[in-house]
């Protein structure tokens, strides 16, 4: 946050909202699928995006990709603010990988024509040069020059993957954002997507955002993580520290629930209870409060703020500097 | 057939005739389940796990034709039921968890009819039993105000608690089986975590035997005793899961478990184990190695002959043309390679 320099891609508070109706007679409701997210991303780095369905990780990367508008708040790329950027220009910066190679390649173009597509929008090169830049890439994931003239449905989806890794890269972005990159594949084929991002990310000097609910790919990935709960970012930090002292109550029962490769231990209850989390009626104070098997009265009133810790911050009462008096004060009315 | 057996299954084989040949979706599968214990089926997509499951709880689709020199179940041979026969041991004594619940639970009636007609398409209980029945097993999974959510449709439920549902209507009538395939891929891992406590919790209370179907090596290690490795239709490897985990002999197996990082032992960004290729068509002709085209230790044996099942003590066994002799020990799990 300090290098100014090398900061790649930064969100200050970050809101998005959106009008859903819940029934035909109903009145429209707000739902908040973002609210109030800040970033600083620094090239080089790898951030791991986590937290579960529905906590507003792909909105957020709508956002980045400037595929959505934000509601309020403000997102810089390269220092300039997204919408001073052309979305075309944009797209040259910034590419997405998402989860699913099946629908996301159109199945009427060949492979050559998808990976192309690019260098045709942004008019780059002779059709010869274009042919061959895209026969290039396709080498570079590892799939066969007979590629280049077959159809998705005739791929497999570890190899459908890969030409979305290719059509990412065609145009040489600083920053490929993965939206579950590996979900859909099976983990032979999900460790050769993870090679190809590894080997890129070194060979291309690449910045990536990577979306997994995964957390021992994340794991492996990443160099820092942040974890969602309800549209909020309640706790970032460099993967070592992350996993070595976990401290928002959700990112604890979160690497509770990794199953490990390694027998003899029993699967342990995350002791989040059965509360869900519904999105259009958010819970007052700390949005965790209803599944956290630590909360304190003041959760349930004032939402914590952010407490610095080493590497990031965590946003929970446990640790905010003032709130030992709160507590009291608030218990005390409580047994009153 | 041990007395102590809950399942037998000897040579099972699931085929499709399709117009480009036959599809072998499970070949030559056999394996046996003491009472009590938990099988886990692990293995890729498209390698035969549903179907192994669906043959045993004759759901099979209407194309499939089944082979099999016994598939017995609490000492009856299932293969020589009529479907009344069959039906009255399905969902009563033997029931199936699915990946989505939707798929068993029916969007137009709410949540207790649903678990009551579990209970009294089987048994003779009264109408008011059906219904206390079905309480005391929401409470069981963990669903607070039991009574009220009896009232409530499908799709008023979270994921979670949809799967929840649907293990309580497994458990309607206390079966001595439960298959469950999938049961939370499709799930958010700390939903995972607790459904999968949830599980082992009530099949130790209620002593059930479970078939555990996953490509997720994660909940293999957490929620099994005995582990079949399948392969394009086959089972490749049996073992107890530590085992399995500590000294793989199928070069599958092996390659498999270098796929995956493992928090604290793989090194950050260091690349991860891969398995060139891809899984072979199951259709034709099928001789020697299915695993041949991508198995480094790959000879014209293997590509030629059916390779031999090589039995190592009671638990263990794996299908391969290399002895144990000639097999490396396991170097470890996230070992750089
Ligand atoms: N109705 C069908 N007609 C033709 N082939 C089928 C049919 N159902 C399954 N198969 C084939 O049988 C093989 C095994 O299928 P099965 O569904 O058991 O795999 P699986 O291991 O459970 O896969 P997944 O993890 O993707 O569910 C596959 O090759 C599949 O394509
Ligand atoms: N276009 C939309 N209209 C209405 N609600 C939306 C829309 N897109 C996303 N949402 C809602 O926003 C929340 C966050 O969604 P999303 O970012 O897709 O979650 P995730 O990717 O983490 O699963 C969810 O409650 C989702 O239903
Ligand atoms: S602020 Fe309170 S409720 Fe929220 S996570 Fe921290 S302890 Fe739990
Ligand atoms: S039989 Fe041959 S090809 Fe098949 S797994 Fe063994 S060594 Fe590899
Ligand atoms: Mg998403
Ligand atoms: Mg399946």
């Amino acid at each position: 946050m300090n290098d100014s320099a090398s900061t790649i891609l930064e969100l200050s508070d970050v809101v998005r909202t959106f009008s859903v109706s819940r029934g035909i007679f109903k009145k429209k409701t707000k739902l908040h699928a973002v609210s109030g997210v800040s970033l600083s991303v620094q090239k080089g780095q790898v951030w791991g995006l986590v937290g579960e369905s529905g906590c507003g990780k792909s909105t957020l990367a709508m956002m980045i990709l400037g595929l959505l508008p934000a509601t309020s708040g403000r997102i810089t790329v390269n220092e300039k603010a997204l919408h001073q950027w052309h979305q075309r220009n944009l797209s040259r910066l910034i590419q997405p990988v998402f989860q699913d190679p099946y629908s996301s390649l159109n199945p009427r173009k060949t492979i050559g024509q998808i990976v192309g597509l690019p260098l045709r929008v942004h008019e780059i090169g002779s059709k010869e040069d274009q042919c061959k830049k895209v026969k290039e890439m396709l080498e570079m994931v590892g799939l066969s020059p007979r590629a280049y003239d077959s159809y998705p449905n005739q791929l497999s989806g570890g190899q459908r993957q890969r030409v979305a890794v290719a059509r990412a890269l065609i145009m040489r972005p600083q920053i490929v954002l993965c939206d579950e990159p590996t979900s859909a594949l099976d983990v032979s084929v999900q460790s050769q997507i993870l090679n190809l991002l590894i080997d890129f990310r070194q060979k291309l000097d690449l910045t990536y955002l990577l979306i997994s609910h995964n957390l021992a790919v994340v794991e492996h990935m990443a160099t820092h993580i942040a974890v969602m709960y309800l549209g909020r970012i309640v706790e970032m930090a460099d993967t070592d520290s992350l996993f070595a002292n976990p401290r928002h109550p959700y990112t604890r029962a979160l690497l509770k629930s990794v199953l490990l490769p390694e027998p003899g231990k029993r699967v342990t209850d995350p002791n989040l209870g059965l509360e869900f989390p519904n999105p259009f009626d958010l819970p007052t104070g700390c949005k965790f409060h209803p599944r956290c098997s630590e909360a304190m009265p003041v959760c349930r009133i004032t939402a914590p703020d952010a407490a610095t810790s080493p590497g990031g911050y965590v946003e929970c009462h446990l640790y905010s500097e003032t709130s030992t008096q709160d507590r009291n004060i608030d218990h005390s009315k409580e047994i009153a | 057939m041990k007395p102590l057996d809950c399942l037998e299954i000897k040579n099972l084989t699931v085929t499709f005739p399709l117009s480009a040949g036959t599809l072998w979706a499970v070949n030559d599968v056999s394996f046996t389940l003491a009472r009590g214990e938990t099988l886990g089926i692990v293995g890729e997509s498209g390698c035969g796990k549903s179907m192994t499951a669906m043959a045993i709880m004759n759901l099979l689709p209407q194309a499939a034709q089944l082979q099999a020199t016994g598939l017995t179940f609490n000492g009856q041979e299932l293969t020589a039921l009529n479907e009344s026969e069959m039906s009255d041991i399905r969902g009563n004594r033997m029931a199936m968890i699915f990946q989505e619940p939707m798929t068993s639970l029916n969007p137009a009636f709410t949540v207790g009819a649903q678990l009551m007609e579990a209970i009294l398409r089987h048994r003779k209980v009264k109408k008011s039993e059906a219904r206390e029945r079905a309480l005391y097993l929401l409470e069981k999974v963990g669903i607070t105000a039991a009574a009220s959510r009896l009232r409530q449709y499908p799709h008023e439920l979270s994921g979670g608690l949809r799967q929840r549902v649907m293990i309580a209507m497994a458990l309607m009538c206390s079966p001595d089986l439960i298959i469950a395939d999938e049961p939370t891929t499709a799930l958010d891992v700390t939903i995972q975590a607790q459904i999968l406590h949830l599980l082992t919790e009530i099949q130790r209370e209620f002593e059930m035997t479970v078939i555990m179907i996953t490509h997720d090596l994660g909940v293999v290690a957490n929620v099994t005793d005995r582990v079949a490795v399948m392969y394009a239709g086959r089972i490749v490897e049996t073992g107890l899961v530590s085992q399995l985990f500590e000294s793989p002999q199928h070069p599958y197996t092996q390659k498999l478990l270098d796929c995956i990082p493992v928090p604290g032992k793989t090194k950050r960004g260091s690349y991860l184990g891969s398995i060139p290729g891809r899984v072979p068509s199951l259709i034709g002709d099928l001789s020697g190695c299915s695993f041949a085209n991508r198995c480094s230790f790959c000879t014209d044996e293997c590509l030629n002959n059916d390779p031999p099942w090589h039995q190592i003590g009671s638990q263990r066994g794996y299908l391969c043309w290399r002895n144990p002799e000639q097999i490396s020990p396991y170097k470890g799990q996230g070992v750089s390679l």
